[in-house]
This record gives structure tokens, sequence and C-alpha cells, in this order.
């Protein structure tokens, strides 16, 4: 059995201009010591999903559908067991290390807060334990660095410290939302290495979120590709890289820049831009922009459904790079 | 012959630029020491992590940020040694596009006069004159005057922004353009649109850029030649395809090394990197780069590494240069 599945989950936001249909229906399962990428670009749901899962979004939406972790669904557990569930099994990494620690706390306090809550050990286990994980981070000097407050790191170190914040309590699943983007990119790949490192000792499942399909191809299992509050492609990563069917993966790889590429080769880039969330489109939501679509495209909204092999999912009427007899 | 002289010469000569900020008692040492032309009609990559100093770079090239020392000739003249009125005459031939480009618009104004206010700012008089103008650089960008003019920033998506911004950088028709990370606010689908379009208005308007960014793939894409900076100097200074295929500083190689492959097939290398980038308040002694540095001996310590050429047209500042 999975140990997440989310079931037909959709978050509807009130906004002054009506509606908006921030995730739609979308199912996905994530089993144990397993990484799914969650890719797409600003505004596609992705981390309104995420905030689903965590039970975290805001006051004024409507979330339906199930989530369920570990043999309970969140959607209906009461709040005070979904706040111990949270720390200790449900563990979350934010985009921005600045904003998600607490400036006038110091980092020990902020690590032993968490830890002596949850595991309910007394303050110079908590300490010594705050102490082990830092160094497990790769945060040198770590008793130092107790002591210090978040203004005294660097975004590197900051993000380590969340980070070992989110492992405290051995969580079985690890939400990292972006936990590379405000970071340069050396300093982006030693978080990465380390949060795979860290997932393969600890037997974790995690979800990355990302906008960089390089962040995912080469450290996650599986990768969902989400556009307008939906997942349009899904697939394991070998076969999602080697044959994308939906055209806006394909579009997405393409018009990132590729270092083997000469310079002043003109980027195939999509034209346009993702449709507006609040005026839902009867059809496919990527058929404006889409060079493959036809009028059945604009009519219709295709559903998720198996290629050649029953994990790799696609949306689209017009699928690219389909071995002949299959798919439509 | 003469001016065959003056057009071979570069468009920009930075000579030994020198730029520090004072922080409480502290010094700041942004930008140390950095020498670098760009040639007409070139497109110079500047690229390094955050707190290299290449904004501040960028900046003393425009004289938004004054050096302590070093100058700065444009067109042969030092920029440096101008004032006033010199000066922003000057700066109607050089134009900035920023980062941020919600940012960097007036929220409250209407776009037509956004893109307007460089020619009230050069003296443009006549009305019509600067309404065809605006006119004109909107299309260029991709912009529909007549649906666009009377807006508001605040009714457009981030590449439409930045479209708005390269038009009022492009309205005084100007011959060098710093670019200082310009599609890194953006999404992917729209950065491709906006070097795409850079591209084209570069061709177009006969252009000269410094670009400036932190993404090796993107800076490639755009550039003829590419800098490679580390806390206030020159690593690398090289032709793009002979950077990339070939780099010569071990801060180059790792920079190359660390950018994530949109291939499941690249197995992601263990970081190679270590460490951070030390604070440019106490930078390291002799060579920046040594404390994280694989290479690193006693005489990148004691010793300041020159840029030197290693190949043709390829510069490095190292003692141990990679073969």
């Amino acid at each position: 059995m999975p140990l997440l599945t989310i079931e037909d989950v959709a978050v509807e936001l009130p906004t002054p201009r009506g509606n908006l249909r921030a995730v739609d229906r979308v199912d996905l399962s994530l089993e144990a010591g397993r990484t799914l990428g969650i890719v797409g670009e600003s505004g596609c749901g992705k981390t309104m999903l995420s905030r689903a899962v965590l039970q975290l979004l805001p006051n004024k939406a409507k979330l339906s559908g199930r989530v369920m972790f570990d043999g309970q669904d969140l959607v209906r557990l009461v709040p005070e067991s979904l706040r111990r569930l949270r720390a200790r099994e449900l563990a979350v990494v934010f985009q921005d290390p600045m904003t998600s620690l607490n400036p006038v706390l110091t980092i020990g306090t902020q690590l032993m807060e968490t830890i002596q809550e949850h595991l309910e050990l007394d303050a110079p286990a908590a300490r010594k334990r705050s102490i082990e994980l830092l160094a497990a981070v790769g945060i040198p000097a770590p008793e130092q660095r107790l002591a210090q407050y978040p203004h005294q790191c660097s975004g590197g170190m900051r993000q380590r410290i969340a980070i070992a914040i989110a492992l405290s309590c051995e969580p079985k699943l690890l939400i990292a939302d972006e936990p590379t983007t405000a970071l340069d990119v050396t300093i982006q790949a030693q978080i990465l290495d380390l949060l795979a490192r860290e997932q393969r000792r600890r037997h974790m499942a995690m979800i990355i979120i990302t906008h960089d399909l390089g962040v995912v191809a080469g450290r996650a299992d599986e990768v969902a590709v989400m556009y307008a509050g939906r997942v349009v492609e899904r697939a394991p990563t070998l076969a999602l890289f080697k044959r994308m069917h939906m055209p806006y993966t394909e579009a997405l790889l393409a018009a990132i820049p590729k270092l083997e590429t000469a310079p002043h080769t003109p980027l195939p880039a999509i034209s346009g831009r993702p449709p507006d969330p609040t005026r839902p489109l009867k059809g496919c939501s990527f058929a404006p922009r889409c060079p493959y679509a036809t009028g059945r495209c604009r009519e219709a909204k295709p559903e998720l459904k198996s290629a050649e092999i029953s994990e790799h999912l696609y949306a689209c009427f017009h699928p690219i790079q389909m071995t002949e007899g299959v798919g439509a | 012959m003469m001016q065959l002289a003056v057009r071979d010469q570069p468009l920009l000569n930075v000579d030994n630029l020198v730029v520090e900020y004072g922080l409480g008692n502290k010094i700041v040492h942004a930008v140390s020491g950095v020498s670098l032309h760009v040639a007409r009609g070139e497109t110079l990559g500047l690229v390094g992590e955050s707190g290299c100093g290449k904004s501040t770079l960028g900046r003393a090239v425009l004289q938004l940020r004054r050096a302590k020392s070093g100058r700065v000739l444009f067109d042969g003249e030092d920029l440096t040694a101008m004032e006033g009125e010199a000066l922003r005459k000057m700066r109607r031939r050089v134009q900035l596009i920023f980062q941020d480009p919600i940012a960097s618009l007036n929220p409250r104004r209407r776009i037509g006069d956004i893109v307007a206010e460089p020619l009230i700012i050069a003296g443009v008089k006549d009305a019509a004159e600067r309404k065809r103008r605006v006119q004109e650089v909107l299309s260029a960008v991709g912009l529909d005057p007549d649906l666009v003019t009377n807006r508001l920033p605040h009714e457009f998506s981030g590449g439409q922004c930045q479209r708005i911004c390269i038009a009022r950088a492009l309205v005084l028709n100007p011959e060098f353009v710093v670019c200082d990370e310009p599609v890194s606010a953006l999404d992917v689908s729209i950065r491709a649109q906006i070097l795409n379009l850079l591209e084209e208005m570069k061709a177009r308007f006969g252009l000269t850029l410094l670009f400036i960014a932190h993404d090796l793939a993107v800076v490639k894409a755009v550039s003829d030649r590419v800098a490679v900076m580390y806390l206030g100097r020159l690593c690398e200074v090289a032709p793009s395809e002979q950077l990339f295929a070939r780099p010569v500083h071990p801060y180059t190689a790792l920079l190359l090394q660390a950018i994530p492959v949109p291939d499941p097939d690249v197995r992601p290398a263990e970081s190679v990197a270590t460490g951070e980038p030390p604070s440019p308040i106490a930078p390291p002694s002799g060579c920046r780069f040594r404390t994280r540095c694989p290479r690193a001996d006693l005489r990148c310590s004691a010793e300041i590494p020159e840029l030197r050429e290693v190949a043709s047209g390829q510069f490095a500042a190292c003692h141990h240069p990679l073969a």
C-alpha cells in the first residue's frame, strides 16, 4: 500500500474575480522510500497541492477529495491529531529559508523546541540530538551554531538548518517545496545531495516540488508535470525523459537553454502564457499554446490515460512520440 | 584608416576597476581590480554566484555606483571622470535592464508614459514625435501599442513587464545595454521568449550587451564571450564555446559541474563544491577561490594570480590551471 495517496483532490480559492481553481482533480500516490518530483511553472498549482497534503491551505480555500497518509484521511483528521502527525511523520522544507526560520530565536531553540515537543526528550537529550542533526546536515562547528540566530548564517546554511528541523522527528514523508530555488547553483547541488543522502539513510518518502526539470531528472523516481492545476503527464523519470507524450512537457524541456547548444541559437519558446485560472477553459488548458491543438482540444478536456506502460500517464488527444498502434 | 582604428577599439573598456562599500566600520570589497572589454556588437556574459560583485560591476560601468579607482572607457571617453550634464548626455547611449520587471515599473503610471519618460529626460519636446517613437519601440518588443499604452503595470504578467522594461531601455536608441539578470525572475517558458527577444533587439538596434546572470546555460545562449567572476575578481574570460568545452579555471569547472542537467541518464556528480563563498568583507589572501579550490596550495594564499592568456582568446587567473 502506498504511503501517500492523493485522490481526486481539488482546491478552490475565492478571489474578487471569481473562484480560482488552483488544483483541479489530481490523483497521485507515493510509496515509502521513493521520491516524487512535481514540476510546473508558477501558478500551476504545485505548491497548493502540497499545502493540501499538509493541510496548510489558506482559511478560505475549499478542498475536496481525499489525502490518505499511512491509512488515515488527512482531510478528515481533527486539528490535534493533525498537529502531532505533521511534525512527526510529515515534514516540510520551504523555498525561502530566511522566512521559514524565526528570526528572533536561536537555531538551538528552534531545533530543540521541535525535538522536545514531539519526541518527549529532556533538554540535555534534545541538545545532544540537535548537535547530531546539525552535523548530519553538514554544518561545521554545530555546537557554536546552536547559540546563533538565523541572520548570522548564509542562505545555504539556513536551508541546512531548516532541513535539520524537518528531519528531527524522523518523518516518513518530507515535502521539499522549491528547496533550492533561492540558492546559488553550487549550493543547490550540495543541498540536493544532502536531501538524497538523508532520504536513503532514513528510507523516507520525498516530494520535490520544482520548476526545473533538471532538478528532478537525476533525483526523482517518478515525475508529475502540472499545468493550470492539473497533472498533465506522470511517469517514472526514465520513461518520461525517454519519451514525453504531452506536448507541454516536451515544450517545457525544449525551452530550457542547454549547455551543449551553440550561442545565439534561437530557443524554442512556448508562445503565449498560461490561462487565467479564474476563467477555466472548456477544453485542454494547454490548447491555446499548443502547436498540435485541434478543434477537439478546445471542446473537451483530455483525461489522464496510460501509454505503452501503465505507469506512464498523459492527458492529451494528440500525444507525441507514441509507438505505433498505441494511444489515440 | 583613422576610422578603422576607431571601429576596432572596444566600445567599452573597463580598466582595473575597484568598487567598495562601507558597512558600519567595515569595507565590502565588491569589485577588486577588474579589467575587461566589450567589442562593438558583442555580447559579453558575466556570470558568478550571488555576492560575487557582478551587479556592482554592471552599475559601476553605468556610473550608478562610483568606483574607488580604475577607469571605464566608453567609446574612448572616461565615464568615471564625467559628472553632471556630460554624464547625463552619455547615459542616453547606455541603458540598464533589471532583474525584477514588475518592481522596476512605477505601478501608478501608464505604460505609454513609462516608456516615454527617457525621451522627456533626453529633451524630445515634440509630443507627436514621442508618441511615434513609443509606439515604434512597443511594437518592436512584441506588444500592441493600442492595447498597452493606457494600461497600468499590474495588468501585465512578469514576461510582459520585462518586454515593457526592454522597450523603455531601447526607446532612446542606446548603443550599449547592461542586462542585469533579465530573465531570472521569469518562468521557463517565458524566459525563452525574452531571451529570443533580446537577441532580436540586439540585431535590430545594433546593440552591444553586457549580460549579467548566474545561470551558465542562459549566459551561453546569448553570449559571444563569457567572463566568470568570483568574490570581486575575474577568474576566467573566454569565447563561450571554448569556456564551456574546456574550462581552465577550477571555479568555472565547479560551476559547470553543479548545473542540474535535465537528463536522468546523467547522474548528478556528488557535490564537488565544498563549502560556501567567504565574505567579501574579509576576502582570502592571494587567490580568493583558494578556500574552496581542490588544487590550492601555499602559493595560492601568498600570491594573487594575474589574468593571463592560457589558450587563444582564453584568459584565466590561476596558478594551477586545468590542462
